[in-house]
């Protein structure tokens, strides 16, 4: 298995390196493995143009994770809230369902216009685009709450905040942890186009300054850490996960993969 | 006649639950109405253990509903010690058909939510609910999680979880029904036993004949729907009972029998009974 996975690895780089080097695909468009190791390799042990690799990536990573925790926090409380409020739920319905057909992105320009290079409007394209997703999630996940079990708190003597603390929120958690998987690659998105679009810092940045030198070693370097960068959250995303939910019972799908990998 | 007034006041003042005429419609969503009871007179004593049979579909999980309070009689009265029922009332402690355990929550603090909810200091209410966990001898799984534990362990916890708040009325929808024989046996004994040193009155649902005969005092045989009292029987056999040896007991068999007759009636009438003869 895992030597095929490398296999398939190797056979594309020596591929791509290849017909780079006899120059069927060319070079300047779409560099070469061999450029782009090596320019990895200056990044990391000379630093960028900018400074060092470690403070780009951490800019970058620094508006995601604010523009997601924002994102996140805000995107759960106005899904339970809405979740368990009818009334606020038809009234705003309509504004939802329009605000949820903008693709999110293009609201990018706006912000870097407004907030201007700096982080702040990073932060917020990754905090719209974390937002609705959350929203969406947890609002459903309010919504498929186990009626019996709601009835039954009821009857133990709960009060409706009880109710929303010991039955609503656990049970709209594996909705909102699905969700908060998938956005955290959203936010990462987010600051990155936010970056592309104007920025002093970040991997974003550093693409877009590669890009304008017409560097396309700079660009697929770049895209290389971004890569790595994303990796890494989702591993955390899951571990986290796994984490928090040691009540369930392990769904069959990761029975299967438990057992394929003893 | 009509008996004295004063008389009718008293009857109505012992009982722990009364039904009084009651009908209850629901509506759909189409302007078309259901009628789930028809009818429907029902009394409850203080400490009686009532079981109520009928074909399934009838109305039996409404009825509970209706003592609750999550549902409201269309017409007439239902009352809990005198008074008619508004809302959740905290008296009423319910076990549920499916199970109804927080599955995010492990054993302990499953059986601790009663009092916690109801305002009581936290670690009283775990000295209490460790306490309860002992009774139903589930305290060697305290931090265990619903999905760990047998469907009999669970219905343990669950017995506990509802016992812990002392209820007065204790209703139960078709508790063991999910159980297999034996496991059903040992828990309606232990139901019996909990019972009896509580002295609540207890609404049994169950489509179970036998079951509803050796746990009850009296068991009410309803119509297929609308649900409406078909007949009652007194169940004289003496406690305290082993369920699972008084079913062998002449009395038993002569009581069961009798019932069945009533009941098979009200069966073969029900939708679902029809549905299934035409397969
Ligand atoms: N919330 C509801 N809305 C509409 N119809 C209902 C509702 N609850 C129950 N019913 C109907 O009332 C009848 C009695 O249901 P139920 O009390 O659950 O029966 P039982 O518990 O005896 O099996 C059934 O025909 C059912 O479809
Ligand atoms: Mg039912």
């Amino acid at each position: 298995m895992l030597g095929l996975q490398v296999l398939i690895l190797v056979g594309g780089l020596g591929g791509w390196e290849m017909l780079s080097r006899l120059e069927w695909l060319d070079p300047f468009f779409f560099s070469m493995p061999s450029m782009i190791a090596a320019r990895l390799a200056t990044w990391f042990f000379n630093g960028t143009a900018q400074g060092s690799i470690w403070f780009q990536i951490w800019v970058t990573v620094e508006e995601a994770l604010a523009g997601f925790l924002a994102g996140a926090s805000a995107g759960v409380v106005a899904g339970i809230v809405l979740g368990r409020n009818r009334l606020a739920a038809d009234v705003l319905s309509v504004y939802i369902l329009i605000a949820n057909a903008i693709p999110r992105i293009v609201l990018a320009p706006i912000f870097v216009m407004s907030l201007g290079l700096g982080m702040a409007s990073k932060i917020a394209v990754a905090f719209v685009m974390v937002f609705f997703v959350v929203f969406a999630n947890a609002f459903q996940g309010v919504r498929e709450a186990d009626r019996n079990i709601v009835a039954h708190a009821q009857i133990l003597g709960a009060s409706p905040w009880q109710i929303t603390r010991t039955v609503i929120i656990p049970s709209a958690l594996s909705w909102i942890f699905a969700s908060l998987h998938v956005s955290f690659g959203f936010a990462i998105v987010g600051a990155v186009v936010g970056e592309l679009l104007g920025a002093r810092y970040g991997i974003g940045q550093m693409i877009a300054t590669a890009q304008g030198n017409f560097d396309a070693a700079g660009v697929f370097a770049g895209m290389i850490v971004l890569v790595a960068v994303a990796l890494l959250a989702d591993l955390t995303m899951t571990l986290i996960e796994r984490r928090l939910a040691r009540w369930r019972p392990p769904s069959a799908h990761e029975m299967q993969t438990q057992a394929g990998r003893s | 006649m009509l008996p004295p007034r004063r008389w009718r006041l008293a009857v109505e003042m012992t009982s722990a639950i009364a039904f009084d005429a009651v009908n209850l419609w629901f509506h759909a969503q189409d302007g078309s109405a259901l009628q789930t009871l028809r009818d429907f007179n029902m009394q409850v004593g203080r400490g009686e253990f009532v079981a109520l049979v009928g074909p399934t579909g009838c109305g039996k999980s409404t009825t509970l509903n209706l003592i609750t309070g999550l549902l409201r009689p269309s017409s007439g009265s239902v009352r809990l010690f005198g008074e008619t029922v508004t809302g959740i009332d905290p008296r009423v402690g319910f076990v549920f058909q499916a199970d109804a355990l927080f599955p995010w929550r492990n054993v302990i603090d499953n059986v601790v939510l009663g009092p916690m909810y109801r305002g009581a200091e936290k670690s009283a209410a775990y000295v209490q609910a460790q306490r309860w966990l002992e009774i139903v001898g589930l305290a060697k799984f305290a931090r265990h999680y619903p999905h760990q534990l047998s469907g009999g362990m669970r219905k343990r916890v669950a017995l506990a979880q509802t016992f812990i708040n002392k209820p007065e009325i204790l209703l139960m929808d078709e508790p063991f029904s999910a159980l297999d024989v034996q496991t059903r046996g040992l828990m309606q004994d232990e139901l019996l036993e909990l019972w009896s040193s509580t002295g609540a009155s207890v609404v049994f649902v169950t489509h179970d004949l036998e079951e509803a005969i050796a746990l009850a005092d009296r068991v009410y045989v309803l119509t297929a729907g609308p649900a409406t009292v078909k007949s009652s029987y007194v169940i004289d056999l003496p406690r305290p009972r082993v369920t699972t040896e008084i079913r062998y007991d002449p009395r038993f068999i002569e009581i069961s029998r009798q019932i069945w007759h009533d009941l098979r009636d009200e069966v073969q009438k029900s939708p679902v009974a029809m549905v299934a003869a035409n397969v």
